[in-house]
């Protein structure tokens, strides 16, 4: 696939930042808003997408290696799997949300607030185990989608796959 | 009409017939039947995890093994497209 | 005058996806119609959980009303997550029949399931 004009590689050099940054917002506050870590990763990748398509994938595939890709997302899953891991060496049931409610110093709470019953404000401090996993999920699905487009795009562009 | 369409027509018309029967019978639409465990879980998000946000607590707390079942089949996915692919490295 | 509509749009959506995988002859819209299929039982599953005058069961900004009447009139939650599930492994098994239709073609260089049955290498 060759890249397209001028016109939009400088638009989609401009709303790439505006797009991840709505993904990142997405994801982060899925323990509050609508969304959470599949959702938020599935806009990312979008917008990733829309970069690979600009620019044409025979120059996006000479610069990205597909196995840094596949590591990041080998890294999102250990690191679901090492925070359902702690909650067992902490208290003894696997995947315990162990810091709601755990006070580290005097009135630091480390993601462990507990919102009262019935209240409708947003405080970001609150659910516990909730938004690491919600990164972890969530770098997951970028790293994934993405690697899996990029290399399907290279594979279709190649001279011995037209006949 | 060759033995293979007929045989299609005939599978397809006997799906459709038990599918419309079953859509009719279900619960009316707006009133589901057993709602206890979706009660609990309403009532108590806030002060079990903390989020305000049921379905992601559900999601990741109450039936968190399922999503790592999910990232498994995340995982399988594209190690397998990677596979198939794999001739790539000149 | 709802009286069991999603639910039969469900049953079309369905019926639409399993007469695209047994009467046509291109693997990609044989393709298309298990992708159909994936998105009627996704529907199916929503429409599951629906509670009459119900909002979504989050509390962040949600109507005073919904607040003092509280499991009564927020809908089922349990199965949106279950759906988000199904739509993520949909997603992952629509990239690997895809990218099998490729080499597929790049074997035949067909993609009548008819003439693909037939050649014998």
């Amino acid at each position: 696939m060759s890249e397209m004009s001028k016109i939009v590689r400088t638009i989609a050099n401009v709303s790439f930042p505006l797009i991840t940054i709505f993904g990142l917002y997405v994801i982060a506050h899925g323990h509050l808003t609508p969304g959470g870590g599949f959702q938020g990763g599935a806009v990312v990748a979008s917008g990733l997408i829309m970069l690979l398509v600009a620019y044409g994938s025979t120059w996006a595939f000479e610069r990205i290696k597909e196995k840094r890709l596949t590591s990041l997302e080998s890294l999102g899953a250990v690191w679901f799997i090492g925070v359902a891991f702690l909650g067992l060496f902490v208290s003894g049931i696997f995947f315990k949300n162990f810091l709601v409610g755990l006070k580290l110093f005097d009135n630091i709470t480390f993601f462990g607030d507990i919102p009262v019953v019935g209240s409708t404000l947003a405080n970001i401090n609150t659910a516990g185990v909730l938004p690491l996993m919600n990164f972890a999920v969530g770098l997951k699905v970028i790293a994934g989608l993405f690697a899996v487009v990029l290399v399907m795009a290279y594979a279709s562009s190649l001279k011995e796959w037209k006949k | 009409m060759s033995t293979r369409n007929i045989v299609a027509v005939l599978v397809f018309s006997i799906v459709a017939l038990f599918f419309v029967f079953s859509a009719l019978l279900i619960h009316p639409f707006g009133d589901p039947g057993a709602v206890k465990m979706d009660d609990h879980i309403i009532t108590n998000t806030q002060s079990e995890t903390g989020a305000n946000n049921g379905v992601t607590s559900i999601v990741f707390d109450y039936r968190g093994f399922d999503t790592l079942g999910e990232a498994t089949i995340l995982f399988a996915a594209v190690a397998s497209v990677m596979m198939v692919f794999r001739r790539l490295k000149k | 005058m709802i009286f069991n509509i999603p639910f039969i749009a469900v049953v079309a959506m369905i019926f639409i996806g399993l007469f695209a995988v047994l009467f046509k002859r291109n693997l990609i819209k044989i393709v298309l119609g298990i992708s159909i299929i994936e998105s009627g039982v996704n529907l199916f599953l929503i429409t599951l959980g629906y509670r009459e005058g119900g909002v979504a069961p989050i509390y962040t900004s949600a109507p005073s009303d919904a607040i003092t009447n509280t499991p009564g009139s927020m809908v089922l939650p349990v199965p949106q997550a279950l759906t988000l599930t199904s739509i993520v492994i949909g997603v992952a098994v629509l990239a690997l029949m895809l990218s099998l239709v490729m080499h597929i073609y790049k074997q035949y260089g067909t993609l009548n399931v008819r003439k693909i049955r037939r050649l014998k290498e």
